[in-house]
């Protein structure tokens, strides 16, 4: 059994005399945890480490001021939703005892338990959480950087590229073509691609019904793929063509100026609107911070989400290897109450609670028409497993009735856990 | 705490793998994630039903229901309630009644 905190104090006091003594015990009295990332992993680390141990000092780092959600963000782009509906700001954190700060993370460094800040500020931590969401691989694919996305938006990182490319669907002619690349390797939201096809169907059909969606994917199968194909077919005919990788689908470089892609095949795509998902990889700071492995994301002790290469630092949401839960927004709210427990409990000098671990994604493909995955997991021989049985995507045969239910609790899934990590809804 | 553990002895016996690591902080994190649809401490703000304060054998007897796949009606709980076992889902109903709604 390990010694608590209280154990060592008691014994280096008796050990050191007394000069050392006021220093630990203000460690002990309000250890500081510093998180870094003001998401869906982030904030909820946050609020849950206030509420587990309102002695702790929480200090949430995040550029923005105000956060802008990628769930929901599609609905925007198909006129489902407005921008405030999906932008939370942080004063209900603030309320809750937690210290915000608008900086950006610069440098962590692991020994000494400290965190350099985009304004100058370095921060003591006895226990850093990151969660840094995605950075993109500019240049993977070749003739997209950050000027080309400034002409085709990937709007996968929600902000002023969601809103570039709504700007750029309204102002697209009737007639005219979406294309969207769907990147190689592991990305942010799995489904999202494929809803974004809805929605982006969805305002075409109401606004454009000659216009059409092209999407380019390096996969041969997709997520909730049956799911998706038959509420397309159902809902927008022919507007919507899917071209998987082993059909010529693999885009291998893009002309912004020109707004056309390439595929590996050969083939030029002349789009109206072009919409890029580039290649990803852990948030930029994870790197910095020495957790990244060779893949460009961040491996975990599955029990915690503790970092396996940095003690101390805690790695949350996207940017973390956690298959097989997906890169979600509701697995990075799951994964962070499950690291504040640890954090809680490591501090306390206890043994973490065995982790458990839930998701459920929603994605709407058109207005009352809901489709949704779930998964429950924990913890077994350091690896995230799924627990045998459970989980799964809503039934193909399922009528109107299960469809509009599933559309209604995907909008109150999103009500709940924004009050859950925001306090908003 | 005595209270939730006896409840567990009493779900106890085969099928109850892992009730032995049923103390309060596991059972708060076996809850983390109903709240991310439930609402925070189960109160939902939305369109999904609260549950917080829901009778305890009420709600054990739906969670039970949902995952033998007995509501018809039911969309996602079904998928959910099969990666629990009984201790669990006795132990999380009772979690909830005892926030009170």
């Amino acid at each position: 059994m390990r010694a608590t905190r209280r154990d060592m104090l008691l014994a280096m006091g008796a050990g050191m005399g007394t000069l050392a003594l006021p220093q630990i015990l203000r460690a002990q009295a309000a250890a500081h945890v510093a998180v870094v990332g003001g998401g869906f992993g982030g904030a909820t680390a946050a609020r849950y480490l206030r509420r587990l141990n309102p002695d702790l000092r929480i200090t949430l780092v995040e550029p923005q001021e105000q956060f802008v959600t990628c769930p929901f963000s599609n609905l925007y782009l198909g006129r489902l939703r407005d921008w405030d509906s999906i932008t939370h700001g942080f004063d209900g954190l603030r309320a809750a005892g937690i210290e915000v700060i608008h900086a950006r993370a610069e440098d962590v460094d692991g020994s000494a338990r400290s965190l350099g800040l985009s304004n100058g500020a370095r921060l003591d931590w006895d226990r850093l959480v990151l969660s840094p969401g995605i950075d993109f691989r500019w240049g993977d694919l070749a003739g997209y950087d950050e000027a080309a996305a400034e002409l085709a938006p990937h709007a996968w990182k929600a902000g002023p590229q969601t809103q570039l490319l709504r700007r750029q669907l309204e102002a697209m002619e009737d007639g005219g073509t979406f294309v969207m690349v769907v990147p190689q390797g592991a990305f942010r939201c799995p489904p999202g691609p494929y809803e974004r096809a809805s929605m982006v169907a969805h305002y075409f059909k109401t606004h454009k019904p000659r216009s059409r969606v092209l999407i380019l994917d390096s996969q041969d199968r997709f997520a909730k793929q049956p799911l998706f194909r038959q509420g397309w077919q159902a809902l927008y005919g022919e507007m919507i063509e899917w071209v998987g990788q082993s059909d010529d689908g693999l885009v291998v470089e893009v002309d912004a100026s020109t707004r056309t892609a390439l595929t590996a095949f050969g083939t030029r795509h002349k789009a109206d609107v072009l919409n890029v998902i580039p290649p990803q990889k852990a948030g930029l700071i994870a790197e910095r911070a020495g957790v990244t492995d060779e893949t460009g994301w961040v491996p975990v002790r599955a029990d915690r989400f503790e970092s396996v290469h940095v003690p101390g630092v805690y790695v949350l949401g996207d940017a973390t290897i956690a298959a097989p839960m997906p890169k979600s927004g509701f697995c990075a709210n799951a994964q962070a109450k499950v690291a504040a427990a640890a954090i809680t409990a490591d501090l306390a000098g206890r043994e973490p609670p065995p982790a458990s671990f839930a998701n459920t994604c929603y994605s709407l493909v058109g207005p009352g028409w809901g489709i949704s995955v779930a998964g429950v997991y924990r913890a077994e021989g350091g690896k995230v497993v799924e627990v045998a049985g459970s989980g799964g995507v809503s039934p193909l045969e399922a009528g109107p009735e299960f469809r509009q239910a599933e559309a209604d609790h995907g909008a109150g899934w999103y009500a709940s856990i924004c009050a859950d990590i925001w306090g908003t809804a | 705490m005595i209270r939730l553990l006896s409840i567990v002895f009493l779900a106890g016996g085969p099928g109850a793998a892992g009730a032995q690591d049923l103390d309060a902080a596991a059972v708060q994190v076996l809850a983390g994630p109903c709240a991310s649809c439930h609402g925070p401490d189960g109160r939902s703000p939305g369109a999904i039903p609260s549950i917080a304060g829901l009778p305890e054998a009420t709600a054990a007897e739906r969670m039970l229901a949902f995952r033998d796949g007995a509501d018809p009606a039911a969309t996602i709980m079904p998928r959910l309630m099969k990666g629990y076992d009984e201790a669990q889902i006795r132990a999380l109903a009772h979690w909830f009644a005892e926030i009170g709604s």
